[in-house]
């Protein structure tokens, strides 16, 4: 049985899938731990989303996918970092320039054909299908944002959980949800190559959103967080590898069972209140 | 020696309203001022003005001698709101750690200098023996103290305290107060606190700054809390009702007190 499990990794598709999986929900557990705090969940998830415009639009530019991605959630999240606290997080405005994005991203599509195969792919994730490059290109860019978010990461901390208070010590709350939304932008762009653009929610929010319900504490919730999103996508890989079902579903299932257990847990053994 | 507060001819101008004209007050290092007026008078925004949160449009206020926005670091805070914390499973203890030298680069750490610097802020506020416990599950009152807490982190200069009695029943109103004033005993901090009620800090405070259309009145409560002088900043008919041990400034028109109307 085990020696059966282990065999999988003698293929390099598996072997990489585990590697750009394991960056992906790394980074996505600490960004989405940030998330989580700062309450900017929709925001996260259309960023994830906006992808999707990014990379047809990257097929009509001549530039890759993962390169369109990453290029437009970076500049939606800036943008929306500068628009100021109040309007990220709210749901009519995420909601408005998001649709507007994904029709935009309709347009690409019907304007460049050939690109109707890939769609599925960016939209429920090929995680089997990384190349060596994306995967060079997934461990710099995780490493860039994770170096950045430590540089900032006790201001970001501050002004999440009281906002006026951080201002009133001279912290500009719009240069640092401008930073952090670029950062975001970067995971959630990592996370679509492992889930696909329409699952991100489930490794950036999912495991950190699990630990936050739990964790007393800064640092125990960012590595509670990690683990289960290792966990995740480990045996989510593991097990696809086994049954031939897609890696999406194994990991969202596995993610979601954990949350259930999470919530009956907190409701019903430690009490705590939503 | 510098005021802590200075205050000439100060108007604030917001949302082109104007919301407060011709105040002038001197704050003295040490002092406890309750701070007091009518909802909507404009008690917040003087504490966001003085703490470069919205900005003056004539007038002059320095803080220590400094404008607005310069002396942050020695000024500990307390919103009158906590909402976007209300929900989380960090602990109080968490929160105050995050607060400490939140301004700083780099990553949260918690140093032992830290963790002892967080457990005495907590000993002082009296929130220690909940200071594990997740803050969403805090009683209000709890939650109050851990704020407060999260306040006198930085050993503050000067705390101002946004409504803290607010959500506290009549005993825990004045173990709070009685516990400010220690501390200012203790450390010698400057006391800028807003309430609506006179009566719990009367032992107490200094000074009582009244803030009522538009304007503002500085002095003793002797001095400040007279039919007269509220009559003249309200701009109606006002009264003041004094007891041995309470007093109720009542609008002559329509017999509520002040304090009724806002509790
Ligand atoms: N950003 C803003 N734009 C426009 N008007 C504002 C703004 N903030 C506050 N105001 C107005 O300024 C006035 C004073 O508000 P403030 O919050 O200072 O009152 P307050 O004395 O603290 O009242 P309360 O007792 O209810 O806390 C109010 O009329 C309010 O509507
Ligand atoms: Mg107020």
């Amino acid at each position: 049985m085990l020696d059966q499990l282990l065999s999988n990794f003698s293929y390099d598709f598996v072997r990489n899938a585990f590697f750009a999986g394991s960056i992906a929900a790394i980074l996505g557990a600490v960004v989405g731990y940030f998330v989580i705090i700062r309450n900017v969940g929709f925001a996260a998830h259309a960023l994830a989303h906006i992808g999707f415009t990014g990379a047809t639009g990257a097929a009509l530019f001549g530039l890759s996918s993962l390169q369109g991605m990453l290029l437009i959630s970076c500049v939606a999240g800036a943008l929306m970092g500068v628009s100021g606290n109040k309007l990220h997080r709210s749901e009519l405005a995420v909601g408005m320039v998001l649709s507007f994005a994904l029709g935009v991203g309709t347009l690409f599509l019907a304007l460049y054909k050939g690109f109707a195969g890939q769609a599925t792919s960016i939209l429920f994730g090929n995680i089997f299908g990384v190349s060596h490059s994306q995967i060079v290109a997934t461990l710099v860019l995780a490493i860039l944002s994770l170096v950045a978010l430590a540089l900032f990461s006790k201001r970001l901390l501050f002004a999440s959980l009281l906002p006026e208070l951080a201002e009133s010590r001279g912290i500009s709350l719009t240069g640092l949800s401008s930073a952090f939304m670029v950062i975001l932008g970067i995971a959630v762009t990592l996370a679509s190559q492992v889930v696909g653009i329409l699952l991100v929610f489930t490794l950036v929010i999912g495991p950190a959103g699990i630990a936050a319900r739990f964790c007393r504490g800064f640092w125990s919730s960012i590595l509670i967080s990690i683990l289960i999103g290792l966990f995740s996508v480990w045996t989510g890989i593991l097990l696809a590898c086994v049954t031939n079902w897609p890696p999406s579903f194994w990991i969202t299932a596995i993610i979601f069972t954990l949350y259930l257990i999470g919530e009956t847990l907190a409701r019903y053994v430690f009490r705590l209140e939503r | 020696m510098t005021p802590a507060l200075s205050i000439r001819d100060l108007g604030i101008r917001m949302g082109g309203r104007q919301i407060l004209h011709g105040v002038s007050a001197e704050i003295h290092e040490g002092e406890f001022i309750g701070i007091f007026g009518p909802n909507g008078a404009g008690k917040t925004t003087l504490l966001r003005a003085l703490l470069g949160l919205c900005p003056i449009s004539c007038g002059e206020l320095l803080v220590f001698g400094k404008s607005p926005g310069k002396a942050n670091h020695s000024i500990g805070y307390m919103p009158q709101r906590g909402d976007s914390i209300e929900g989380t499973a960090l602990s109080a203890r968490s929160l105050v750690s995050a607060v400490r030298r939140g301004e700083s680069w780099g990553i949260p750490w918690p140093s032992s200098a830290s963790r002892n610097d967080v457990a005495l802020a907590l000993e002082l506020a009296g929130a220690s023996s909940y200071a594990d416990r997740p803050f969403s599950v805090l009683s209000p009152g709890e939650k109050t103290r851990v704020m407060l807490a999260q306040s006198l982190i930085d050993k503050p200069r000067l705390v101002v305290l946004d409504e803290p009695l607010a959500s506290l029943d009549p005993k825990n109103q004045m173990l709070l107060v009685e516990h400010i004033e220690k501390l200012r005993k203790e450390t010698g901090t400057t006391v800028l606190f807003i309430a609506h009620d006179i009566n719990p800090l009367l032992g107490v405070m200094d000074r009582v700054l009244f803030i009522a259309g538009g304007g503002a009145a500085l002095g003793t409560v002797d001095e400040v809390i007279t039919a007269p002088s509220l009559t003249r900043l309200y701009g109606m008919e006002m009264d003041v009702i004094k007891t041995d041990k309470h007093v109720f400034i009542v609008s002559s028109e329509s017999n509520v007190t002040e304090a009724a109307c806002h509790a």
